[in-house]
């Protein structure tokens, strides 16, 4: 067991240092980063000391080594384009993005599992084939075009919520939430909705899946020739059975739920570390960029390495197997 | 004024603020700024911003003329030594009186070697203190424009920055942070309240500045909504009732909108196409742009009116000179551009010896107004001159190493002359030979030594009228020689909701809200 679970550590380790790779080597091809920091009047002399400066003149080995070495102390150095600490940066937007995530997958979980079992147990019936449909719809639709119909309705056209921002936050320590006042929760609502829509289709489509499995079996047969009502057999022992898988795509899925933010957050202006990122990139601000792509990665590998351990915990099969 | 007079007035005064809680001006801007710091960063927008907090020793005023703010008048002791005499009475927002001392410590931390701004004020030797309220400002040699600079060095106070150690400016090279990037201490109308980056600036009047207020604004919330039909939507639905960035696209929506005025009016930027100059261009063959026949037939080929029309809705100013007309050096002589003709760019190019000839033509799609619309056209307006064009558009972050490595044979630049608000600007920086101090923007590798020896005298005349007709001198050669090919003044729109009754809109683009006027 032990020998698995450090197979999987050493696995994380690898795929972190890749993409830290990768990431450096993006911002290698991706541009100057002083063509964007000069402004008109600057002269070549000083362009070139503020290149030297940097360490851009370097050569790219040094950097990258630089870079790795810096970054598992957790000093991803200091943003070109504010001179603030990244890390401070970052961790101030943290929580916007994960009130918004947690919110998103709060309204998907609480919409996708009805819809889940309306859409199994009236399979074939005209509601439960019509809530099929517009679930395409759902998914297909691009994010922003969601994000910018939601604000034409209902900010624009209905009044009823901002259109962008987060409202007002209360602070406390470094978190800071926008739940605790009015204008804060107000200001989730459109963002959050428009990124659980997908999440919402996801969630409904594979509770329905799980739902007719588990309606097929068995013990379902034999419960119904006991005479249990429907309403228990749906919610009791079908509805149970389906849960675990759904759970464990949720907890998978915050990971990707973050990285779709970006663009949920650039077009509500949402303060969060995706719109910390399309800013960075604008501007090439490599130290912003790369420290949030590695964060990124390490809240993936970080995910998927304790669902495969706990799975290997639950399932002692699957040690061997690996 | 006895205690209690003063309380009950106090009283009244928070009364009469409470009732007339509505004038706030919500700004929705298309970017934020990068730190409160102005120096943190060569960023006109940032400079501009700070500009409601901190102020300079000059500044400009509605006409964009320049006048005096923390100093009264100046004079030039010698060639070299200009001499401030500076306001007196005036105090910074934490209490602290201005003087000859925050003017030293401001320019010694704008001149820093790690200084993003150093090159605001290029001529900048040394200050010294003549008495509390006189300041001897030494230049490397006769500069005629230091003013024109000193208007974006806006002024610290001494003290705060020793007390909060931020005398040397904030340098991301060197991983130091700094206090002032999130606190301000001006001398300005307004005083910063709170900051979050990318989310919000709140700014609330000064009660203590020096000027005359012209304003009624109590409260701006300043908000950065980068994406487009956000920003709009919010100004539809009245979140925010100012915006500077009114996107070109929805301007006809929003002049229709019940309650939205527009205020449009071409900026100082000036679009221009520059062509590589090289004796090769970068695939090896010999480079035809150096022929004036193939730059003539270009110019020609361009049908500057079209473009206007349809590009940008009669919107951007079409333009034969290479500075927009507010801007001084400016000569209408300069501003004719040829009447466009297909048929006569053909022949030309034939003559050249360059029928059909193939080169990229390197766009940005996210620096200027329209720009990639802007380049399609050009490149259909070319081909049917007898030019094969291909267009290479991309965001300004993978264009410019291009642009600026020689690596495009015609590329696409904007030029506005800010800050120093001056043809010197365009000079100095694109048409001089590429040197240490010159021709930083000369992309293409062109020199020509005549011109080159008039900018240079322009730089230490100090005699305003004949400086201005030396650079007009220069910059009727450059036109002589399509050193550039000015195409037009691009569009700048503000919109506003009827809580705002009147804007000062000059085409610097720059928001001055010390002069803005909101409906009682």
């Amino acid at each position: 067991m032990l020998v698995f679970i450090l197979k999987r550590l050493v696995n994380a380790v690898f795929v972190m240092m890749a993409v830290a790779f990768l990431a450096f080597a993006i911002f290698q091809v991706a541009g100057d980063p002083v063509e964007m920091l000069a402004n008109e009047q600057m002269s070549q002399a000083d362009r070139d000391a503020l290149r030297d400066r940097m360490g851009l003149n370097d050569p790219m080995p040094v950097q990258f080594l630089r870079f790795v070495g810096n970054a598992a102390q957790g000093d991803f150095g200091m943003s070109y384009r504010n001179n603030q600490d990244v890390i401070g940066l970052i961790a101030e937007r943290f929580p916007a993005t994960m009130e918004l995530v947690l919110v998103a997958t709060l309204i998907s979980l609480v919409v996708g599992i009805p819809l889940g079992i309306l859409t199994a147990i009236g399979r074939g019936r005209w509601f439960a084939e019509g809530l099929q449909f517009v679930s395409i719809i759902g998914v297909s639709l691009p994010s922003f075009v969601v994000g910018i119909m939601l604000i034409l309705v209902f900010s624009v056209i209905l009044g009823w919520a901002p259109s962008f921002g987060r409202g007002e936050v209360v602070d406390f320590g470094w978190w800071s939430t926008g739940l605790l006042t009015p204008s804060g929760r107000a200001a989730l609502v459109l963002p959050a909705i428009s990124l659980s829509l997908y999440q919402i289709t996801l969630i409904m489509r594979l509770v329905r899946a799980e739902m007719l499995e588990v309606l097929r079996t068995d013990f379902i047969k034999f419960a119904r020739a006991r005479g249990i009502p429907r309403r228990k057999i749906w919610f009791r022992h079908a509805l149970r059975n389906c849960l675990m898988p759904v759970v464990t795509m949720t907890a998978m899925n915050v990971g990707v739920l973050i990285a779709f933010a970006l663009i949920t957050e650039t077009v509500f202006q949402w303060p969060g570390m995706g719109m910390l990122f399309i800013q960075a990139v604008t501007f090439l601000d490599f130290p912003v960029m790369a420290a949030y792509l590695v964060i990124i990665s390490f809240i993936f590998v970080l995910l998927n390495t304790a669902v495969d351990i706990s799975y290997a915990i639950i399932d002692p099969r699957l040690r061997s197997a690996r | 004024m006895k205690p209690t007079q003063a309380g009950l007035l106090a009283t009244a005064a928070l009364m009469t603020a409470v009732s007339a809680q509505a004038e706030t001006l919500r700004w929705g801007s298309a970017r934020d700024i990068y730190s409160l710091d102005p120096y943190s960063y060569g960023d006109s927008y940032t400079i501009a911003f700070m500009n409601h907090v901190y102020e300079a020793l000059v500044r400009y005023d509605e006409n964009l003329e320049i006048e005096g703010a923390l100093a009264t008048e100046w004079e030039i002791v010698s060639p070299a030594v200009w001499r401030f005499h500076l306001r007196e009475g005036v105090k910074f927002q934490d209490g602290a009186e201005f003087n000859a001392d925050d003017v030293i410590a401001s320019l010694t931390r704008v001149s820093d070697p790690a200084s993003p701004l150093k090159g605001n004020l290029p001529a900048y030797k040394s200050a010294t203190k003549v008495d509390d309220y006189t300041v001897d400002i030494e230049l490397t040699g006769p500069y005629p424009l230091l003013l024109n600079d000193l208007t974006n060095i806006l002024i610290f106070d001494a003290g705060w920055l020793k007390d909060n150690d931020a005398e040397k400016p904030s340098d991301a090279a060197a991983g130091v942070e700094n206090y002032a990037t999130n606190n301000a201490n001006g001398t300005g109308p307004f005083v910063v309240e709170s900051r979050t980056p990318d989310a919000e600036t709140v700014l609330v009047r000064s009660d203590d500045w020096w000027d005359e207020p012209r304003h009624n604004i109590d409260r701006i919330e300043f908000t950065p909504i980068t994406s487009a039909p956000t920003r709009v939507a919010a100004l539809l639905s009245g979140e925010i009732n100012f915006t500077e960035e009114a996107p070109v696209q929805d301007l006809e929506r929003l002049a229709a909108a019940p309650g939205v005025t527009l205020m449009e009016t071409p900026s100082l930027r000036t679009i221009m196409f520059g062509f590589n100059r090289k004796p090769e261009l970068e695939d090896g063959r010999e480079n035809p742009f150096n022929d004036l026949r193939v730059r003539q037939a270009f110019d020609i080929a361009i049908d500057r009116d079209l473009l206007a029309e349809r590009v940008f809705r009669g919107k951007s100013r079409p333009s034969g000179s290479m500075v927009a007309p507010e801007i001084p050096g400016y000569a209408e002589a300069l501003d004719a551009y040829p009447a466009a003709d297909a048929e006569k760019a053909r022949a030309l190019l034939a003559e050249a010896g360059h029928e059909g000839l193939e080169f990229s033509l390197v766009c940005t799609n996210d620096a200027y107004v329209n720009d990639e619309e802007l380049c399609r056209a050009v490149v259909s307006m070319l081909s049917r001159a007898g030019f094969s064009p291909t267009l290479d558009s991309a965001p300004q972050a993978l264009q410019t190493p291009k642009r600026a490595g020689g690596k495009s044979d015609v590329y696409i630049i904007g030029w506005a002359t800010l800050p120093m608000m001056d043809a010197y600007s365009v000079l100095q920086q694109i048409i001089h030979t590429k040197g240490e101090a010159w021709g930083v923007f000369n992309w293409g590798g062109w020199s020509y030594p005549e011109i080159d020896k008039l900018i240079e005298q322009a730089s230490t005349e100090m005699d305003r009228e004949k400086r201005l007709a030396i650079e007009t001198e220069a910059l009727a050669m450059a036109k002589e020689e399509l050193v550039m090919l000015p195409l037009y003044q691009q569009p700048m729109a503000w919109a506003m909701s009827e809580d705002v009754e009147s804007v000062m809109q000059n085409p610097d683009n720059k928001a001055r809200h010390w002069l803005t006027r909101l409906a009682e």
